[in-house]
């Protein structure tokens, strides 16, 4: 496995009303190829600003975050983003959402090979159903659903995701983690994930970054040792349970230390 | 589909009833309150020998002339200034002030500067569909959320793209909006612009007939503008219909 995504040296401040906040401080890791890379961390650590860096929204204040050894300049196809809103368009239907991508110059192509991918992704997410119907009309994990075969349309060789299920009910989230899982089975991406729940961090990932407090340095590392594919009874495993309690008592001791802070600071938004 | 109908004509069937019964309660003199029958009959002689249909056509070029203009020219500073801070922070101020002024309160000077003719009324019309639509257009941009142009920017999307493909869809509801509030203000600077200084148009219809003491045809004046502007209305909110079919909610 080949290091794809590097985060080097890197640090971001901020000027506030109420001086410089510093988010990230010094903070290095490497994303390899195929990889499944959680972030955990308490809110308003900075998990967020590390993505949209990755993503190319914005530039560290210091250090680099490499792609295949050159600096990220700016947003790129190569590089899918979820959010948790989803973003889906509210006037394109749904076949028109997945399209959006491949109608654009950077992914030109003829029209047959079009319809074939976006035919491919809606079956493979289960919206072929609704390809004519807006977005108005669908239920939050659909859009979501939507929002992942948008992503995978253009064939990215990345897959960043904020938060991506965090709006959803328990048994639509477990449901889409699944089919998360289903489709990087088939087809594999590299993956960074920002997640407040410990329990999908684990579940989804080869290895869970646990950050800091503010400002975000790397607390711990673990290597999750469970081999894929993975299915929901993996969660009622001893290995899992301990796994978990102890990813979650680094959370609780960085989220009281944010705590504390934010008792005194301004707030990064 | 016969509820529909009873239901739609209901409101009109009361208002017709209440002039009735206005006019033959006896607490109008007959002479000031024209009967709806009066009206109409004095809408038919119009038609047939006075050229009405002329002056509807007339003001209602004159409304559309305006608007087009306007928006033309509202849509892409609207983009410009609801887009760009630094000019916001400046122009808002300006364009305020100058909506907040009654387009009528211009009607004096712009017989001055610019006489009587159709371009001193299009110059006014355009005046108050521009001001009351730019402002509807640039609010309308600072409501929209960025993450759309965000996603737009991972799938791959250039700058002009953004553009065309996100940034106008999402503002073609502000510009429908911004449409019927123009028109309103418009329909309402052009009557009183006809009313002061025309010699067609519904307005100057009215002025004429008010000098000769025709209540008749003042009331057929009147319920002309009213039946003009409801059908302009209607139709701005038809196309919204079409074209706004995956909001959640259409405009009321």
């Amino acid at each position: 496995m080949s290091e794809r995504l590097a985060f080097q040296n890197v640090s971001m401040a901020f000027d506030t009303e109420r001086g410089r906040l510093e988010v990230v401080r010094d903070l290095s890791f490497e994303i390899r190829q195929g990889e499944f890379v959680s972030l955990v961390g308490p809110s308003g650590c900075g998990k967020t600003t590390l993505l949209n860096m990755a993503a190319g929204f914005v530039q560290p204040s210091s250090g680099q975050v490499l792609l295949d050894g050159r600096p990220i300049q700016r947003p790129g196809p190569d590089r899918g983003v979820m959010f948790q809103e989803y973003g889906v368009f509210p006037w394109l239907t749904v076949r028109q959402n997945v399209e959006f991508g491949l109608k654009l110059k950077a992914n030109a192509m003829g029209g047959a090979e079009r319809r074939e991918i976006v035919m491919r992704y809606l079956r493979l997410m289960g919206l072929a159903d609704f390809a004519d119907a807006y977005p108005k009309t669908l239920s939050g994990g659909m859009r979501q659903r939507l929002a992942l075969a948008r992503a995978y349309a253009v064939r990215p060789d990345f897959l960043f995701m904020d938060e991506p299920f965090g709006a959803l009910d328990a048994q639509t989230r477990s449901a889409m983690q699944d089919l998360l899982l289903g489709v990087l089975q088939s087809e594999g991406k590299t993956v960074m994930l920002i997640t407040h729940s410990v329990e999908e961090a684990i579940y989804l990932s080869n290895r869970v970054i646990v950050i800091s407090a503010r400002p975000s340095r790397i607390k711990r590392v673990i290597d999750v040792p469970f081999p894929f594919p993975r299915h929901q009874s993996l969660h009622d495993q001893p290995d899992f349970a301990r796994l978990r309690s102890e990813v979650h008592a680094l959370v609780m001791e960085e989220y009281e230390a944010q705590q504390r802070q934010n008792a005194g600071s301004p707030s990064p938004g | 589909m016969a509820v529909n109908v009873a239901a739609t004509a209901a409101p009109w069937v009361f208002l017709l009833a209440l002039w009735y019964a206005v006019k033959f309660s006896g607490l109008v003199e007959s002479q000031l309150l024209p009967s709806p029958g009066a009206v109409a009959a004095q809408f038919w002689l119009s038609m047939t020998t006075e050229r009405l249909w002329m002056d509807m056509l007339l003001s209602t070029q004159r409304v559309f002339l305006g608007l087009l203009l306007g928006m033309l020219v509202a849509v892409p500073v609207g983009f410009l200034v609801g887009w760009y801070k630094p000019i916001h922070g400046f122009v808002d101020p300006l364009i305020n002030f100058f909506r907040a002024l009654p387009p009528i309160a211009l009607i004096p000077l712009v017989i001055i500067y610019l006489g009587i003719g159709e371009v001193a009324r299009v110059s006014i019309l355009f005046y108050a569909s521009f001001f009351a639509a730019v402002i509807v257009m640039y609010e309308g941009m600072g409501q929209i959320s960025p993450i759309y142009i965000r996603v737009a920017r991972t799938l791959g999307a250039t700058d002009l793209e953004i553009f065309w493909k996100v940034m106008l869809p999402m503002t073609v509801p502000h510009m429908l909006t911004a449409m019927r509030v123009a028109l309103g203000v418009s329909w309402a600077t052009l009557v009183a612009s006809e009313l002061v200084a025309a010699q067609s148009g519904l307005g100057a219809k009215i002025q004429n007939a008010a000098s000769f003491f025709n209540l008749e045809a003042v009331y057929m004046g009147i319920i002309c503008i009213g039946v003009i502007a409801l059908t302009m209305d209607k139709l701005l909110r038809a196309l919204s219909k079409r074209l706004l079919v995956w909001q959640d909610r259409v405009g009321t």
